[in-house]
């Protein structure tokens, strides 16, 4: 027997919260999910020493004690079919069913190969910054940041807070690229200040462009690291290195719901109209699974989603907002373009997969995901292709294949519930 | 700050109510795991995306350190 719901929304972050807000104030019984123990998705994800936030926090305690919103943490889709989804949490396995499903699934890092990826010490930046909400030890740790965008910003501050000798921040970027950047920035005060604010946070610490992290060097853990910049290779000795070259959409449930995609350089997203709507019948999506645009634009919509899945009209300053926040994004990705020497960063024997351990001169002469996938492995780990399927079709090897149940890797008492999926490759 | 304590591979850890099993195990300086060719492995992503950090919890294999929040008498092992 699945509970219903009006409206379920999956993802608790920006997007997802003010989708519920906007439901709930018209009446809607709402069940939002995520993977994560806490809601707030990863930009607004709670610091176990400093809490959430204020903005999350004030909306979270309305969200989280509305009578007609059920919660769900630590939740994870694990199958998809018309109004309905298979769900698993810590304990069980549990479906649902829905008269409207928005989607607001975020992003995760563009996390790209290079000699000594692997070594414990190195991690995303956002991962960095994740891992330091969590509790991750940092005090007095030497850490690099490094990559792209202005995440890399975000995440040495929060490494600092957290007590880590931040020794530098490495952006990949050129000088003319980020300050071309910076005077194009009046038209979003509000980016603005939080931009100047950062720097403010981060006086001391050294910002270098056009700069690349081409190895990581140490035996079980992190030592070194050699940066090359404008003026030649940089060798650091640090503890951990966090190094992210932005985000990409995280799209699986939508291509296994059927949703049109479109595509933004190698990288899926969702197709929307102006109110939010996906190809699919009564299937919305909103924030980063549209395109990458931000925790504003997240947020936008969001609200725009929530409203029209319960049949409310959309009050034009909201569309207008939402073309404006999405030229900034517009903006970020042309300034922060990546250099195509991050593409070529890894050796023959640099390890693609890092589930499977395959390096990537095993996939030679492979020029699709599915017949690498059957001859080496790649992508066959717990992972599904998530990490090495998104790092080849960036560096243009070839795109990742689509995405078949289960989303995650599930237990098989969960997979029991699976309507008899035609193809079981991929289950574990 | 409330204390919890845990156990990662038998061995008694006080860790603040709240961090993550992730954030656990890194006070120890432990790989959370090994390679299928032998690499020591620790978290990676921070998000649950990369699995990289997975080790088992009171007995149950393969979960994401970085998504489980310590509990009082939890019993943490990594896979050295």
């Amino acid at each position: 027997m699945s509970e219903h719901y009006d409206i379920v929304i999956v993802g608790a972050g920006p997007a997802g919260m003010a989708a519920a807000e906007a439901a709930l104030a018209r009446g809607a019984r709402v069940a939002w999910l995520d993977a994560q123990a806490t809601a707030g998705g990863q930009v607004w994800r709670k610091d176990a020493k400093y809490g959430w936030p204020h903005r999350a926090e004030h909306m979270l305690a309305h969200l989280l004690n509305h009578p007609n919103a059920m919660w769900m943490p630590q939740t994870q889709v694990i199958a998809a079919e018309p109004n309905a989804l298979l769900l698993q949490n810590e304990r069980q396995a549990l479906s649902i069913t829905y008269s409207a499903l928005i989607l607001a699934t975020g992003a995760r890092e563009l996390l790209l190969p290079f000699p000594g990826w692997t070594l414990p010490g190195v991690t995303g930046a956002g991962g960095l910054q994740a891992l330091a909400k969590q509790g991750w030890p940092l005090g007095g740790r030497r850490v690099v940041i490094a990559g792209s965008g202005p995440l890399l910003l975000a995440a040495a501050a929060t490494a600092k807070r957290h007590g880590a000798h931040v020794l530098g921040i490495y952006e990949q970027a050129s000088k003319a690229a980020v300050h071309g950047f910076a005077r194009k920035l009046w038209r979003w005060p509000g980016k603005a200040l939080q931009a100047a604010a950062l720097r403010c946070q981060l006086a001391g610490i050294a910002y270098r462009y056009g700069s690349i992290v081409a190895r990581a060097v140490g035996s079980d853990a992190l030592q070194l690291i050699e940066v090359e910049g404008p003026h030649g290779i940089e060798r650091i000795e640090c503890e951990q290195l966090a190094v992210g070259y932005g985000l990409v959409p995280n799209v699986e449930l939508a291509q296994m719901l059927g949703c049109a995609m479109k595509q933004e350089a190698a990288h899926p997203y969702v197709s929307v109209d102006d109110s939010q709507r996906t190809s699919i019948a009564n299937v919305y999506a909103a924030g980063e699974l549209c395109g990458i645009g931000g925790r504003d634009c997240a947020w936008l919509e969001g609200r725009i989603a929530g409203l029209a899945a319960t049949g409310a009209g959309i009050e034009a300053p909201l569309l207008w907002q939402r073309r404006h926040v999405r030229n900034f994004a517009a903006a970020l990705r042309e300034h922060f373009k990546l250099d195509p020497g991050i593409h070529a960063l890894a050796d023959p024997d640099t390890l693609i997969c890092r589930c499977e351990d395959v390096p990537l001169q095993a996939l030679q002469g492979f020029d699709d995901a599915r017949s690498a996938k059957l001859a080496t492995r790649c992508g066959m780990g717990a992972c599904q292709g998530r990490i090495c399927g998104t790092a080849l079709a960036e560096l243009g090897r070839f795109p990742r294949s689509g995405q078949r149940p289960p989303l995650f890797p599930a237990r098989l008492s969960t997979l029991g519930d699976v309507p008899s999926p035609s193809d079981t490759e991929g289950l574990f | 700050m409330n204390q919890v304590r845990i156990a990662i591979n038998g061995q008694a850890l006080d860790v603040p109510a709240g961090i993550s099993v992730a954030a656990a195990i890194a006070r120890l300086q432990w790989p959370f795991r090994r390679s299928p060719r032998g690499q020591a492995r620790a978290a990676f992503c921070g998000m649950g995306v990369c699995f990289e950090c997975r080790v088992r919890i009171d007995g149950i294999a393969q979960q994401r350190a970085c998504m489980v929040p310590v509990r009082e008498g939890m019993q943490v092992m990594t896979d050295e």
